[in-house]
């Protein structure tokens, strides 16, 4: 029992990260309909940002947040501006065509980039308090780890915020919901696209960050993080980024509990499972709207 | 002023304007009267930039707006309300009324603008927590008109602002813009409520099949021989009073 106990809790902890990695491709697919399948290696880019700046300059990793989700913005902009920008001047059906495209294009060159330059070798970052483990009863739970899921739920709670307080956070929900009628409030779609885009990068490098500190990176982690947070946009729909976080903590406790069950393997495949399930029986999610 | 001269417009390989010319002064209320598919819609959203037009000209107080985004057109002072209102369903009314002032020329402004709206439609206020979805269509219509006029806009068209709407509604939305006109806002209104429009209206066009086939004083168009059968039906014998009846 306690054995099952553990695993679902580093099942749940691990799904923070799995809502936040959502977050962002939800905001931008949500926003300009467009799937950027290449964001699993924007969180793979903010994964070695915080590695680098911890292994050159010292840097803490969760302190690293502080520059590598600025420099994520500027990235996301600059992809905006380079690629993504010119996807959501086509009409809405072949933007999902378009970007697919360009994602994956994105996503095969950023990895063969970091392979080149990197080396295709597994980092982690090393901290004098990575061991650290609080007990409760039976079950230990990973400092480093309660830590990376709390700051994801800032996160998600700070971008909510933005999204209903700021006046271009209110711009970037109008636009999501209908873009026409956003245009005639007055609203620039354009650059509520930006601002989405580059929210949504800042998003993946913040995450990525908090999956190196918690696990390690690789140039090749990027597919799978893509596929996670794909399963989780899926599963709690659009419109709630709270609701995604949600979703998030759902597929982790639902692999740990797979894996549990019927053994390792067949953790990945649970999630494919929900995919499959949720799209029949509730298309527009749990928290859909 | 509004002036449009030779407009032509279509979506795809469907045309739906063939050189339409027609004024809209300031201070004015002017209708747009016609049959579905005449080209009423794709008229108004030409000039509030949603469709480009293919020629023709689109000028605002001497400003050409075909070269304009949407949200500049906005910017200018025009603004529409569009056919289904289209508004934000899942926010609230004064975020939908909020977001109407999100033009630089409004924003500053928006608290008072709440207040205007809020004075109009008094049913507003009391529901402006509410998320619109849940209103009744009467009441959707009016944070639609509320939300174009946050803009505070010189010009404010309205494409069918009385459709699916009851009686009692229509005369409502219909005496806000005689409110708002007094304030000093040219109106340019599409409805398929003839008589309603023609008795607020100090003139119309007759758009058909993409062209302008007549235009008017409200009085004229009424008393019409060619309006009347078209517009009025055989049972239309005598004229409406501006306040009631608009059957």
């Amino acid at each position: 029992m306690s054995v099952l106990a553990q695993q679902l809790l580093l099942g749940l902890l691990i799904g923070g990260l799995y809502g936040l990695a959502a977050a962002g491709l939800s905001l931008v697919f949500g926003v300009m309909r467009v799937l950027n399948v290449a964001h699993g290696e924007l969180i793979m880019l903010g994964g070695y940002g915080a590695f680098w700046l911890a292994a050159l300059f010292g840097v803490d990793p969760f302190a690293s947040l502080v520059l590598v989700i600025p420099g994520s913005l500027l990235l996301g902009a600059l992809l905006y501006w380079g690629l993504f920008g010119f996807v959501v001047r086509a009409h809405e059906e072949t933007r999902i065509k378009n970007s697919l495209l360009i994602g994956f294009g994105l996503a095969l060159a950023l990895h063969a980039l970091a392979v080149r330059l990197w080396t295709a070798d597994e980092r982690s970052i090393p901290t004098s308090y990575g061991g650290a483990v609080l007990s409760v009863g039976e079950l230990s739970i990973p400092l480093v780890r309660l830590a990376t899921l709390t700051l994801a739920l800032v996160l998600i709670g700070a971008l909510q915020l933005l999204l209903s307080r700021w006046r271009w956070g209110k711009a970037i929900r109008a636009t999501a919901e209908d873009w026409q009628a956003a245009l005639l409030t007055g609203i620039d779609i354009r650059r509520a696209y930006l601002l989405a885009f580059a929210l949504g990068t800042a998003l993946a490098g913040a995450a990525g960050t908090l999956v190196t500190v918690a696990y390690s990176v690789s140039p090749s982690i990027g597919l799978e993080w893509t596929l996670k947070a794909l399963i989780v946009v899926v599963l709690a729909g659009l419109g709630s980024m709270l609701g995604t976080f949600v979703g998030g903590l759902v597929l982790g406790l639902a692999e740990a509990a797979s894996a549990a069950t019927f053994g390792g393997p067949y953790r990945e495949i649970v999630g494919l499972v929900i995919f499959v399930v949720v799209l029949a029986v509730r298309p527009r999610g749990l928290f859909g709207r | 002023m509004l002036e449009i001269a030779g407009l032509q417009a279509g979506y795809g390989d469907v045309r739906a304007l063939f050189g339409v010319t027609l004024s809209v002064g300031a201070g004015e209320i002017v209708a747009l009267l016609g049959p579905n598919g005449a080209g009423k819609s794709t008229l108004l959203n030409c000039v509030a930039g949603l469709v480009r037009p293919r020629s023709g000209a689109i000028r605002w107080n001497g400003q050409d707006l075909r070269t304009l985004g949407a949200h500049l057109i906005v910017e200018r002072g025009v603004a529409l309300v569009p056919e289904g209102r289209r508004l934000f369903g899942s926010m609230t009314v004064q975020e939908n009324l909020e977001l109407g002032a999100f033009a630089s020329r409004a924003w500053a402004g928006r608290r008072a603008g709440l207040e205007r709206v809020y004075t109009l439609f008094p049913v507003l206020a009391e529901r402006r927590r509410t998320a619109v979805q849940a209103l009744s269509g009467g009441q959707q219509q009016m944070v639609a008109v509320g939300r174009a006029l946050m803009a505070s806009p010189r010009l404010l068209m309205l494409d069918e602002p009385s459709l699916g709407l009851a009686p009692r509604l229509v005369a409502a939305i219909l005496e806000a813009l005689v409110a708002i006109n007094r304030a000093g806002v040219a109106v340019f209104l599409v409805e398929q409520n003839v008589p309603a429009a023609l008795s607020l209206a100090h003139r119309g066009y007759l758009l058909e099949g993409g062209r302008i086939v007549g235009e008017g004083s409200g009085a004229s168009l009424m008393a019409d021989e060619h309006v009347r059968r078209a517009y009025l039906g055989p049972l239309a014998v005598r004229t409406p009073s501006p306040q009631g009846e608009h059957q």
